[in-house]
């Protein structure tokens, strides 16, 4: 294989994916997720320490994507009584958009979001928060609103109720953990394959000057993915305002 | 056919054939958007959350085929 020759590829491809602990239950994956929490962390605390009238740099950049969370996810979706749920919103937001951003960042390349841990845990959480809050605000007339929708013929009850039981409790937290992770991980691969590419042309005959492709199509890439991250932290965070949505309003 | 071809074979016709669907899916959603746009700009705004929407909730089909090429890719290695 040519790309063996130029790149040192491990006995065991497995060996790429998986990362050993380096202390006790925590590996670079967990590094990661934590620099991205502290990122978002950061990001909002500093420039609200000591807000300004006429904002500085950081916080105009913080005040435009939090009003876009505010106000652009969560009132048009979710409506007036948004405010109450922005705790989940606000902070999920920008810990998926720092997580996914670390996929173009040099020397990080890599999105921790490109593993199961987090999206299948913010999922869980979506799953459990919306689900409190439709029992909190309509009881069991929550699961009736939700399984049982207007209009449909008695004979195919069983059914209809089936369906919507698996699409609600099931189709819904698994598909939005696999959205994020599946969405990460083959931009992660794309960028990888290219970068690879990239290397092993310039390595093996630079004179032939074919690798100026590949590296124009990584750079191109690069920027594809940023538009990506921000997207899929976009919509992760739509469809939560989403789901907490339709527990509120269950008639519709 | 030993398992290994079988697995490498499904994993290749997994994701190929989930992508077909979603393929057109999003084509729909995204040229009706664009019409939707160019009648009511004023609308503009409101068509483009819509349309996301409409968007993730179609690739989510042709990313658990990715998921499914994944697995099968990882029964014959």
């Amino acid at each position: 294989m040519i790309l063996a020759q130029v790149v040192v590829v491990p006995e065991d491809v497995n060996e790429l994916f998986d990362w050993p602990p380096l202390f006790d239950g925590v590996n670079r994956v967990v590094l990661l997720m934590w620099l991205a929490a502290l990122l978002a962390f950061l990001f909002l605390w500093l420039p609200y320490r000591r807000p300004k009238i006429v904002p500085g740099k950081l916080q105009v950049i913080s005040e435009a994507m939090v009003d876009f969370v505010r106000n652009g996810i969560g009132r048009d979706i979710i409506g007036p009584e948004s405010h109450r749920y922005e705790w989940l919103l606000l902070p999920m937001f920008f810990w998926i958009l720092f997580m996914n951003l670390f996929e173009i960042t040099p020397g990080i390349n890599f999105p921790p979001t490109a593993r199961m841990a987090a999206p299948a845990l913010l999922a869980a959480l979506v799953w459990v928060v919306f689900f409190a809050i439709g029992i909190r605000r309509h009881g069991l007339g929550y699961l009736y609103h939700t399984l049982v929708p207007p209009g449909v013929p008695k004979a195919l009850l069983p059914l209809v109720i089936l369906i919507e039981f698996i699409t609600v409790f099931f189709v819904r937290p698994i598909s939005l953990a696999v959205r994020l992770f599946a969405n990460m991980l083959a931009g992660h691969i794309m960028l990888t394959v290219f970068f690879l590419t990239t290397a092993a042309y310039f390595t093996l005959g630079p004179e032939l000057l074919v690798w100026p492709i590949p590296f124009a199509f990584s750079l191109v890439l690069v920027g594809f993915e940023a538009f990506v991250a921000i997207l899929q932290a976009f919509i992760f965070t739509l469809l939560t305002a989403v789901y907490i949505d339709s527990s509120i309003h269950v008639e519709h | 056919m030993t398992p290994e071809a079988a697995s490498l074979l499904g994993a290749g016709l997994a994701y190929g054939l989930a992508a077909i669907g979603p393929g057109i899916g999003i084509g729909l959603v995204v040229g009706n958007a664009v019409q939707a746009m160019v009648r009511q700009p004023e609308m503009a705004g409101q068509v483009r959350t819509t349309m996301f929407l409409g968007i993730a909730f179609t690739e989510a089909l042709a990313l658990f085929g990715l998921l499914l090429f994944f697995i099968l890719f990882g029964q014959a290695g």
